[in-house]
C-alpha cells in the first residue's frame, strides 16, 4: 500500500474510451491511465500506482517545501539533479544523492 | 528520477534526524500506518537512528497482510478451476491461505498470473473469452480507483468474462479501532500518503479531534518520513492534535475527486474482517448495484469445506495493531521466516515481520 | 530450524509445508530454495565424487591425466526468446562460457542440446541458432556436439537449450568460492540488474519500454585481464538471484563476513527506474554479463583498472570488503546504517505495497 512512483507524462492518447498516457520514469516508459488526472498536459509529473495516475505533482509546492528542507542540509554537499528529468549521470549509484564523489 | 531522488538526500536526512533529536524531550509512541512506509524505515535503518525516546510501532497498512484468509482460500479454489484464470498483484502470491498459497496452486496446475495493473487483467479477459478471468482486488483506498475503473471498463466494453474478488480495506476505521483497543499506546500517526492522495484527509480530522492524537499525512521516501516524524513530535511536544500534511507535493485536503466519484459509482462500504485482527465495521468495500454482476464471490460461491484456520502461534494480529513488534513473537525468525511463513506479515515484503526479518532485526539487537 | 521441529509443526500448522511436496518456481531462482534442493537432494543422491558439486563453484575443475579442465553445464528456458539486447541463443553460449571463465579457464568447446516444442516456427529456430553461432564466434569457442529433441505442444514453452562446456585451466590458477578472507576487497565488473529488467520489459503482463538491454556478454577476456593484474581469490558470475545471492554464496562457502557499500554498487538509470516502478531491488535481479571478484587488498586497484580497460568492465567498481566476523553479508546505507543483505527464498515479485 501503495507503491506510487513519480513520472513525467510524455504523451496523451485515448484508448477504449478512456484517457491514457505514456509516462517516463527516468529512462523507462509505460502506459498509465490518466482518467484520475484530467488536468495534466504533456510535461506534467504524476504519481503512478498500479498503472494509474493517482495524483498530479504540485511542482510549485514541491519546490517551496524542498527549499526549506535543503536549507537544513549542508548545502555544499548537495548534488541536486541538474537536468529537467533528474539524475544525468550515465551511471547511477542508488544511495549517493547528496554526497560528493 | 525526479521527485524521488532528492527525497533520499543523506545530508538533509542527517539534519532532520538532528532536529528531531533536539525536539524530543520525553518518550512518545508513534505509528506509521502504511507498509510502504514501514519498508523504507526499516531498510534505511531510520528507526535505529531516531532518538531512543521515540518508539515506532507499525500499523496494519499492508493490504496483503490483512486480506481475509477466507478470500485467499477462495482465490485458490477459483484458480484450480479449468474455466477460470486468477490474476493478482505479485505480493499476494506467497501469502499463506489455510493450507497453501497461490504459488502452490499454480504449481498444482492452476492458472495464476501476476499483473502490474488491473487493466492488464482486463486484457487477459479479452484474450481468453472462453474462461472467466478473476482479478484479486486487494488494496486500500489507493488501489480502489484502479480496480473500479477496470470493472467499469468491463461494463462499458461488454467484457462479460471478467470478475473481481474484492478484498478492499479502508484505513480510517482501522486507525479508530486501534485507538480504542485496550492497551493502545499509540500517541500519533503518520497517515499513508497515497491513500490520502485519493481520499484527502477530512476523515482524519474527527479522529484527531475526538481521540486527541496528532496525524501527519506523510510520503514514502526517507526525507518524507523524517519530516513527517518531525512534524508529529513537534505537535506532541506542543500538546497539539491536528491533521497536518507533509506530503504537499501529492496530497490535497479534498483528495482526488474524479477517483472518488468512480469508486462510489462502483463500490460501497461494508463490514470487513481483517486477517489477524477481526471484523472492523464499515472498513471494507464491495461492489454495488449493477456491478455486482462482476462479483467473483457471487459467480463462484465458496464450496463448504475446510474452515479458514490460522496458525496458533502467529501473533500477526498484535503486530498489525502495534501491540507487539515482530521480534516479540516466539516464532519470529525461527519457525516463521519468509520461506515458511506462519502469517501474512512475514510474507509480503511490506509486512512488518518480513521487513524486520530482512533487515536482520533480532530481539537482542533492539534495545527498547 | 531443524527437521524435527518442522515435522512436529506440520500437524498443527495450517501453513503449506516447505518444498518437499512439489517443485515451485522458487526452486529455480538461485535463492535459498535452489540451494536447499542441491544440498538435500542432488548432492546426497548423486554422490559428488570429487566434492565439486557441494563446492558450488560456477564450474567443476577436474584433473584428467595431469591436465586441469573446467567443466560446466547450464540450461536456458527464458521467455520471451528474444528480448532487448540479447536472446536465448546468445545467453546459452555466454552463460556456459562465463561459468568456465569464472574458474580461470579458457573456454574451448561447447555442446548444445535443444528441446523444441512441436509447432515452433522454423524462422525462430533459425534465428536462435544463428545467434548461437555468432556468440560462439565472439567468445572464441567451438560448438562441437549437440542433440535435438521435440516434445509435444505444451511441453517446452517454445524451446529450451542446455549447453555444457570444457575449458583449460592454466597451471597455477587457483580461484574458488572458498578462498575469501578478511581484508579482501570485493569488485563488481559492471552495473547490475540489466538483464532481468530487459527480459521483464517484454513479459506481456508487465511490459514497459525503455533503454534497457540485457548485459549478456562473454567475460573471458575481462577475467583473464583481471587474473593477470593480481591475486584473485574468488570469481563468480552473477546470474539469477542477482548480486546479493552471489555475495551470500561466497560468504557462506568461505565462511566470512562481507560488507558492501550501497552507494558504490552501479545500476544504470533506466534499470533503477524500472525497479522503482515495480518495487524490485536491483541487487536481486538477474544478470548475464557481470562478474563478482574477491581480490587481495594490495592488488585491488590494479585489478579494478585492468577490468575497466575491457569492454564489459567499463563500469567496474569496488563495492565492498571482507571483514572479520560471523558469516553474513551486510549493506551499508548512505546514512551509515548497516543492514543484512540476505538470500531470498524465491524470485522477487513486483509489489503494490
Amino acid at each position: 500500500m501503495c507503491l506510487g512512483v513519480p513520472g513525467k507524462v510524455v504523451e496523451i492518447y485515448e484508448q477504449d474510451g478512456i484517457r491514457m498516457g505514456t509516462v517516463d520514469f527516468g529512462g523507462i516508459t509505460r502506459s498509465a491511465c490518466l482518467e484520475y488526472a484530467p488536468e495534466v498536459d504533456v510535461g506534467s509529473f504524476v504519481v503512478i500506482h498500479v498503472g494509474f495516475a493517482i495524483s498530479v505533482v504540485d511542482e510549485a509546492e514541491a519546490a517551496r517545501s524542498y527549499e526549506l528542507l535543503a536549507a537544513m542540509g549542508n548545502l555544499e554537499d548537495i548534488d541536486l539533479p541538474k537536468t529537467a528529468d533528474g539524475v544525468p549521470a550515465e551511471h547511477y549509484r542508488p544511495g549517493a544523492t547528496g554526497t560528493r564523489r | 528520477m525526479k521527485y524521488l531522488d532528492e527525497y533520499r538526500n543523506d545530508g538533509i536526512a542527517r539534519a532532520l534526524l538532528d532536529d528531531i533529536a533536539r525536539t524530543v524531550t520525553r518518550p512518545w509512541t508513534l505509528m506509521e500506518v502504511c507498509g510502504g512506509q514501514t519498508h523504507t524505515l526499516i531498510r534505511q535503518g531510520i528507526d535505529q537512528l531516531l532518538p531512543r525516546d521515540l518508539e515506532l510501532v507499525h500499523g496494519p497498512g499492508c493490504p496483503v497482510c490483512v486480506t481475509p484468509l477466507a478470500l485467499i482460500d477462495e482465490a485458490i479454489e477459483i484458480a484450480k478451476r479449468p474455466d477460470a484464470v486468477v490474476c493478482s498483484f505479485g505480493d499476494m502470491l506467497r501469502v499463506p491461505g489455510s493450507s497453501e498459497d497461490l504459488f502452490m496452486a499454480r504449481a498444482a496446475g492452476g492458472d495464476v498470473r501476476v499483473v502490474y495493473s488491473p487493466l492488464d487483467a482486463l486484457e487477459v479477459a479479452r484474450r481468453n473469452p472462453d474462461r472467466t478471468v478473476v482479478f484479486f482486488a486487494v488494496g486500500f483506498e489507493t488501489t480502489a480507483p484502479a480496480n473500479a475503473m477496470a470493472v467499469r471498463q468491463a461494463s462499458q466494453l461488454g467484457i462479460e468474462n471478467f470478475a473481481l474478488l474484492v478484498a478492499h480495506v479502508l484505513v480510517p476505521p482501522a486507525i479508530a479501532a486501534i485507538l480504542v483497543s485496550p492497551g493502545n499506546r499509540v500517541q500519533g500517526f503518520l497517515a499513508p500518503g497515497h491513500v490520502c492522495a485519493i481520499q484527502g484527509w477530512t476523515e482524519y480530522e474527527p479522529i484527531a479531534r475526538d481521540h486527541g492524537v496528532p496525524i501527519v499525512v506523510t510520503g514514502f521516501e526517507p526525507l518524507d518520513l523524517l519530516e513527517g516524524i518531525r512534524m508529529l513530535v513537534t505537535q506532541l511536544e506542543q500538546g497539539r492534535h491536528e491533521v497536518e500534511n507533509q506530503y504537499v507535493r501529492a496530497v490535497v485536503r479534498g483528495g482526488n475527486r474524479p477517483a472518488l466519484d468512480v469508486v462510489s459509482e462502483v463500490f460501497e462500504t461494508c463490514d470487513r474482517a481483517w486477517r489477524g485482527i477481526g471484523v472492523i465495521p464499515r472498513s471494507g468495500l464491495r461492489l454495488r448495484g449493477a456491478y455486482r454482476a462482476y462479483d467473483a464471490e457471487l459467480l463462484f460461491p465458496r464450496a463448504n469445506g475446510v474452515p479458514a484456520s490460522e496458525s496458533e502461534i502467529c501473533i500477526a494480529g498484535d503486530v498489525l495493531v502495534g501491540r507487539a513488534r515482530p521480534h516479540d513473537c516466539p516464532a519470529f525468525g525461527t519457525l516463521c521466516t519468509p520461506e515458511s511463513p506462519l502469517g501474512a506479515p512475514m510474507v509480503s515484503s511490506e509486512g512488518a515481520c518480513a521487513a524486520y526479518f530482512l533487515a536482520g532485526r533480532r530481539r537482542e539487537e533492539v534495545g527498547a | 530450524m531443524t527437521d524435527d521441529v518442522v515435522h512436529e509443526f506440520a500437524m498443527r500448522c495450517p501453513v503449506p509445508l516447505p518444498p518437499g511436496d512439489r517443485i515451485v518456481l522458487g526452486h529455480g531462482s538461485g535463492g535459498t530454495l535452489s540451494a536447499q534442493l542441491i544440498r538435500e537432494l542432488f548432492v546426497p543422491v548423486l554422490g559428488d565424487p570429487l566434492h565439486e558439486l557441494a563446492r558450488l563453484g560456477d564450474a567443476a575443475v577436474v584433473d584428467v591425466e595431469g591436465v586441469r579442465l573446467a567443466f560446466s553445464t547450464d540450461s536456458f528456458v527464458v521467455t520471451p526468446k528474444f528480448f532487448p539486447g540479447s536472446n536465448i541463443g546468445e545467453l546459452a553460449v555466454n552463460g556456459t562460457v562465463n561459468d568456465l571463465a569464472m574458474m580461470g579457464a579458457r573456454p574451448m568447446f561447447l555442446s548444445a542440446a535443444l528441446i523444441l516444442e512441436e509447432g515452433l516456427e522454423m524462422e525462430m529456430l533459425g534465428a536462435v541458432v544463428a545467434a548461437m553461432a555468432d556468440a560462439a564466434d565472439r567468445a572464441g569457442v567451438g560448438i562441437v556436439t549437440g542433440d535435438t529433441k521435440v516434445v509435444e505442444r505444451g511441453g517446452a514453452d517454445g524451446l529450451f537449450i542446455t549447453t555444457a562446456g570444457i575449458g583449460l585451466v592454466p597451471r597455477g590458477t587457483e580461484v574458488g568460492p572458498e578462498r575469501a578472507r578478511p581484508g579482501d576487497r570485493v569488485i563488481v565488473s559492471g552495473p547490475v540488474g540489466s538483464h532481468g529488467v530487459a527480459v521483464m520489459s517484454r513479459r506481456q503482463e508487465i511490459s514497459f519500454a525503455g533503454d534497457v538491454a540485457s548485459d549478456s556478454a562473454p567475460l573471458t577476456g575481462l577475467v583473464q585481464a583481471m587474473l593477470s593484474a593480481g591475486e584473485i581469490r574468488c570469481l563468480r558470475d552473477a546470474t539469477r538471484g542477482g548480486l546479493a545471492s552471489v555475495l551470500n554464496e561466497l560468504a557462506a562457502t568461505s565462511g566470512v563476513s562481507i560488507v558492501a557499500e550501497e552507494s558504490a554498487i552501479p545500476v544504470l538509470p533506466p534499470v533503477r527506474a524500472a525497479c522503482e516502478m515495480l518495487g524490485l531491488d536491483p541487487l536481486y535481479v538477474a544478470n548475464e554479463g557481470v562478474a563478482v571478484a574477491i581480490v587481495a587488498p594490495e592488488d585491488a586497484d590494479r585489478i579494478l583498472a585492468a577490468a575497466r580497460e575491457e569492454d564489459p568492465g567499463a563500469h567496474a567498481s569496488l563495492i565492498g570488503a571482507v571483514e572479520e566476523g560471523p558469516t553474513r553479508v551486510s549493506l551499508r546505507t548512505g546514512l551509515g546504517v548497516t543492514r543484512p543483505l540476505i538470500m531470498l527464498a524465491g524470485d522477487q515479485l513486483p509489489r503494490i505495497c
